[in-house]
């Protein structure tokens, strides 16, 4: 029941977010500073990752290919799909819910402890449409960055195969363009979609919520970063099985 | 002026919060609300600032009754109210400066320099000295409830409400800050209402007294008539303390 009435608040804070709009040069403000933070910020940990796990899958495949009849264009072809399919959007999402959520559920959270939420309130400001409205279009930008991971992932795994011996450079090309289906894409831009509103909107409910002190905000961070996960992993399992199978 | 009318309030169980508060709070004065913790001043002062519904009763500010309004108009009466918040309730990523013009960004369509003068103005108004490009958590907690107080007035408010405004304070620091408060409410003719504890405030400021006593108003008056009232219970509130007790004996030998 309860979580029943937390699934209830959640989508009255979605409705929150789209009435009483503050003035549009202040969200436009808002929303640049809102990409610079949650989108830019997070680019230089999703390449580092990207690139070197795009690696380690091109190592794990090839060393798992002990039969000789296997060709070595299949490097290419493996790491091309568990980066596209999974690694860049899932994996990559995953990671953002612990930096970039638990980023805005501590920030949403220490405006509510030190009263600032009540503060925008009392002024006749929608305080949701001024915290969150601009996290959802910043979000907006995040296949941008799944985009930025799925190309670094190829290139590390290019380069891992490659200078690591494992195949050449002809191989593993010739193994990305083998039996590519363009709508693989579509599919993981299209769950890349939902995750990055997911990722704008758990937060910041766990964090628009919260009462207590700074501890609290600790542990709102913590439950935001595990119920993101889990929505994430959740759809993800429910796009698959409506869009692939 | 904001009338209250058999204010009721309750948070959906049996026992009211607030039972049945009726009282004026004058423009161009000081109204000080006080009570024991758990007495309904802290439910009482966001009723009057809308961010609680009434149960029962009304709040009519300058003849206009808050539950009568459009959504629109109240969003518009907000607008005309300022709040000091105990913590300041500063927003932390903005300069002092951006502070200020805040308001003003949100309900006006001043350019950036007309803001700018206006905010420098109160910041004068307020005795803030070299604080405009600094960020609230670089400056003392006296300066952060100037700079509340500035943010609370920079939009010309017609309320002005400070929750327990001189807290964490050294004794120095709060009666400066109260007497800026009394100053600005009789400088702008603004009706202001002050919720605090401190006893120091209701003696300095209180042009208007509001004493609650579990959700009900047991005794108003002023910081003239509280030296000579009867109440037993605003007695013992007031004058809990030896130093208080022997001012009030001393108070009521000179009166005789």
């Amino acid at each position: 029941m309860g979580y029943l009435k937390e699934i209830g608040a959640y989508f009255m804070m979605i409705k929150g977010v789209f009435i009483k709009p503050t003035k549009t040069s202040v969200l436009r403000n808002l929303i640049l500073k809102e990409i610079d933070d949650l989108i830019i910020g997070s680019l230089g940990i999703v390449c580092f990752i990207s690139f070197f796990v795009g690696g380690v899958v091109a190592i794990q495949t090839a060393l798992n290919m002990d039969n000789p009849i296997l060709p070595k264009s299949l490097i290419g072809f493996a790491s091309r799909q568990s980066i596209i399919l999974e690694f860049a959007p899932t994996f990559i999402s995953i990671i953002m819910a612990g930096k970039v959520g638990s980023f805005i559920t501590s920030s949403i959270g220490t405006m509510r402890v030190t009263e600032q939420i009540d503060a925008l309130e009392v002024m006749g400001i929608n305080s949701l449409n001024y915290l969150v409205f601009p996290k959802i279009i910043a979000m907006l930008f995040y296949p941008f960055v799944i985009a930025i991971a799925m190309f670094l992932g190829i290139l590390g795994g290019y380069a891992a195969a490659v200078f690591g011996g494992f195949a050449t450079g002809d191989q593993f090309i010739q193994g990305l363009q083998e039996d590519f289906v363009p709508f693989q894409l579509v599919y993981a831009f299209i769950k890349t979609f939902i995750f990055a509103l997911l990722l704008a909107t758990i937060p910041s409910y766990f964090g628009y919520y919260m009462k207590g002190g700074a501890l609290e905000v600790g542990k709102a961070s913590t439950t935001s970063f595990v119920w993101t996960s889990v929505f994430i992993i959740l759809s993800n399992y429910l796009v698959t099985q409506l869009l692939l199978s | 002026m904001i009338e209250v009318k058999e204010l009721k309030k309750g948070f959906g169980g049996d026992e009211l919060v607030l039972k049945g508060i009726s009282t004026t709070f004058e423009k161009g004065k000081t109204n000080l609300i006080i009570g024991q913790s758990g007495s309904g001043k802290t439910v009482f002062l966001k009723c009057l600032l809308g961010l609680f519904r009434p149960t029962e009763g009304k709040i009519v500010y300058d003849g206009e009754a808050y539950s009568e309004l459009s959504s629109e108009k109240q969003r518009t009466l907000r607008e005309q109210m300022g709040m000091v918040f105990q913590g300041s309730a500063l927003f932390d990523s903005m300069t002092v400066e951006e502070n200020i013009m805040f308001p003003l960004k949100m309900f006006t369509k001043q350019r950036k320099a007309e803001r700018r003068e206006r905010a420098n103005e109160v910041i004068k108004r307020v005795n803030l000295i070299n604080a405009n490009n600094k960020l609230p958590s670089e400056i003392s907690g006296g300066m952060q409830k100037r700079v509340a107080i500035a943010r609370a007035i920079v939009n010309n408010p017609k309320y002005l409400f400070c929750d327990e405004p001189n807290s964490g304070l050294d004794p120095r620091t709060a009666t400066l800050i109260d007497n800026l408060v009394q100053e600005i409410t009789h400088e702008y003719d603004i009706t202001t209402i002050i919720n605090t504890h401190d006893m120091n405030s209701v003696m300095e400021i209180g042009e208007k007294i509001v004493f609650l006593q579990k959700g009900r108003l047991a005794w108003e008056g002023s910081k003239e008539t509280i030296f000579r009232t009867d109440n037993e219970d605003v007695t013992n509130f007031v004058y809990s303390s030896d130093l208080f007790k022997k001012v009030r004996e001393a108070v009521i030998k000179e009166h005789q």
